[in-house]
């Protein structure tokens, strides 16, 4: 490839063109463009226009969650204070963080403790994971009870966003909810007499209130059936209906036209 | 009939004026009978309409014959004076075939219902707000979690039941309505009609308005609401000790786990 001419370049030049050469090559390649679509900020040739500019959302996965163009003022920080948003990305730490530590967690009483703390002990950052689990789940609770705060003041309930304030609502009760059914899974004294005090509170429903603390607990006192019980909810039943919900949350925000509006 | 739009119409008025001016000039040399045909060739050779599409309307043409001189007459084309002379030529100014009709007014026959927003794209706008956010929340739950460890006790002990047993913060509120009231209407009424009312809110508030101004009783409401539950969860946070009694923190110290 190397003509004289090339030669006679310094070798830094030469070094910076074989590497500008190299990078067109990998731009043009049939796999770069099959990953990355038409408009990606990745494509050779990526130019600022308006045209690109909606192809980016357009073409990407994003589509999913954002339209091609919002009302000016959703993007003002000092609206909306990303309270949702946050409230979704915490969602998803949690998960993240919540898959590594089911790697070492079996919810027995005998094992769950123990696992808890040689995860601590031993597991290369299981405690800086476990930590973030538990503080990213304190600021969910308190971020989603923000941003209903939010969504009261700004008046965003109202036609047509009625039932997204309702779906909210059940967000906000499945958020506690898997906030609480985690509290117990570690099996310390704090975990224990919590949920103690917890479910005796929810003993008291009216008609069948011992029916339904049998059915939390797994039987008439909290243990290791309580905790196989919380498990499961905590890792599977709950999530797995939270994302249904938020599915429909993040839908109806933009079929209802997209945040509400400047006040 | 509306009115056609005056830059619409001027420039139709200029390009007549355009192409009677050529046409002019090209029947020029042609003096007499038969020299339409031959200024309609010399047309079709500067259009840039095909050559089968032209050899299929000339065909047309000579079919339809001398009839169809009259009908073009009437039409209200720039060619008008020249075809006079010759034969029809069925080009408007500057050789387009189309004719503009009418101008319809957006609002006579639509019904615009929204009226255009002030708009930006997702991306970027949007898009580097949310990752500087993602980014900013990511960084502190990150550095926290370095400095501030969850709490571990020890193992759990039925027969050891500490004092005080709280449940966790946000149910300390209703902990602290079991000091107060039958354990029934603590733990199960009182949350069961506040959550009630929150779902049923916006069938509730019926004022159509989002303005602060305009909803001073929706927002004062909400705001009693709110302030009910944390100051509630707040007492039972830190202002309970052994026994659930009350104390103050800076005399008996916390009885508080995250």
């Amino acid at each position: 490839m190397a003509t004289d001419e090339d030669v006679k370049k310094p070798f830094p030049q030469r070094m910076q063109d074989s590497m500008s050469q190299m990078g067109d090559q990998i731009q043009g390649s049939q796999a770069w463009n099959s990953i990355f679509r038409p408009g990606s900020i990745f494509r050779k040739g990526y130019t600022d226009s308006p045209r690109n500019r909606s192809y980016v959302i357009m073409n990407s996965v994003l589509y999913h969650l954002h339209p091609v163009k919002v009302k000016r003022h959703a993007v003002k920080v000092s609206y909306t204070l990303c309270l949702g948003g946050l409230s979704f990305l915490l969602f998803i730490h949690l998960t993240v963080t919540g898959i590594f530590l089911m790697f070492f967690y079996r919810p027995t009483a005998a094992a769950a403790w123990d696992d808890i703390y040689t995860l601590q002990n031993t597991v290369t950052f299981g405690l800086l994971v476990r930590n973030m689990h538990r503080w990213a789940a304190h600021l969910m609770v308190l971020s989603v009870f923000l941003h209903m705060a939010r969504v009261f003041y700004h008046g965003a309930y109202k036609p047509p966003r009625e039932f997204n304030w309702v779906i909210g609502v059940m967000l906000l009760q499945f958020t506690l909810l898997l906030s609480f059914t985690g509290y117990l899974l570690p099996w310390d004294q704090l975990a224990l007499w919590a949920v103690t005090v917890g479910t005796n509170m929810m003993g008291y429903t009216p008609v069948f209130g011992d029916q339904v603390r049998f059915v939390l607990l797994g039987g008439v006192e909290i243990g290791t059936d309580t905790l196989l019980r919380w498990y499961v909810l905590h890792v599977l039943l709950l999530p797995f209906v939270v994302v249904i919900f938020m599915a429909i949350h993040f839908w109806r925000v933009r079929k209802d036209g997209g945040i509400s509006g400047p006040l | 009939m509306t009115e056609v739009p005056e830059h619409l119409r001027k420039r139709a008025e200029e390009a007549r004026a355009k192409a009677a001016a050529e046409k002019a000039e090209a029947a020029a040399p042609v003096a007499s009978g038969g020299g339409g045909d031959d200024a309609a060739e010399q047309q079709e050779a500067e259009s840039k309409i095909p050559a089968h599409l032209l050899e299929r309307s000339k065909a047309a043409k000579a079919k339809s014959g001398g009839a169809e001189a009259g009908a073009v007459a009437t039409a209200p084309t720039a060619a008008a004076p020249a075809t006079a002379a010759g034969g029809p030529v069925l080009t408007g100014p500057g050789g387009n075939t189309q004719r503009l009709l009418t101008v319809v007014k957006s609002g006579s026959i639509q019904d615009t219902k929204s009226a255009p927003q002030d708009k930006v794209h997702t991306w970027p706008h949007l898009l580097v707000v949310e990752f500087a956010a993602a980014l900013f929340i990511t960084a502190f739950i990150l550095i926290f979690s370095i400095f501030v460890n969850a709490p571990l006790l020890e193992l759990a002990n039925f027969n050891q039941t500490p004092n005080p047993s709280k449940a966790p913060w946000y149910f300390l509120g209703l902990q602290e309505l079991l000091t107060m009231f039958h354990p029934m209407v603590a733990g199960v009424t009182i949350p069961g009609i506040g959550l009630f009312v929150l779902i049923l809110a916006p069938y509730i508030d019926r004022n159509p308005s989002s303005k602060p101004e305009d909803r001073k009783f929706a927002i004062s409401l909400m705001t009693m609401h709110l302030m009910f539950w944390a100051v509630l969860v707040m007492i039972g946070s830190f202002f309970r000790g052994p026994g659930f009694n009350f104390v103050f923190p800076w005399e008996a110290g916390l009885f508080f786990e995250l």
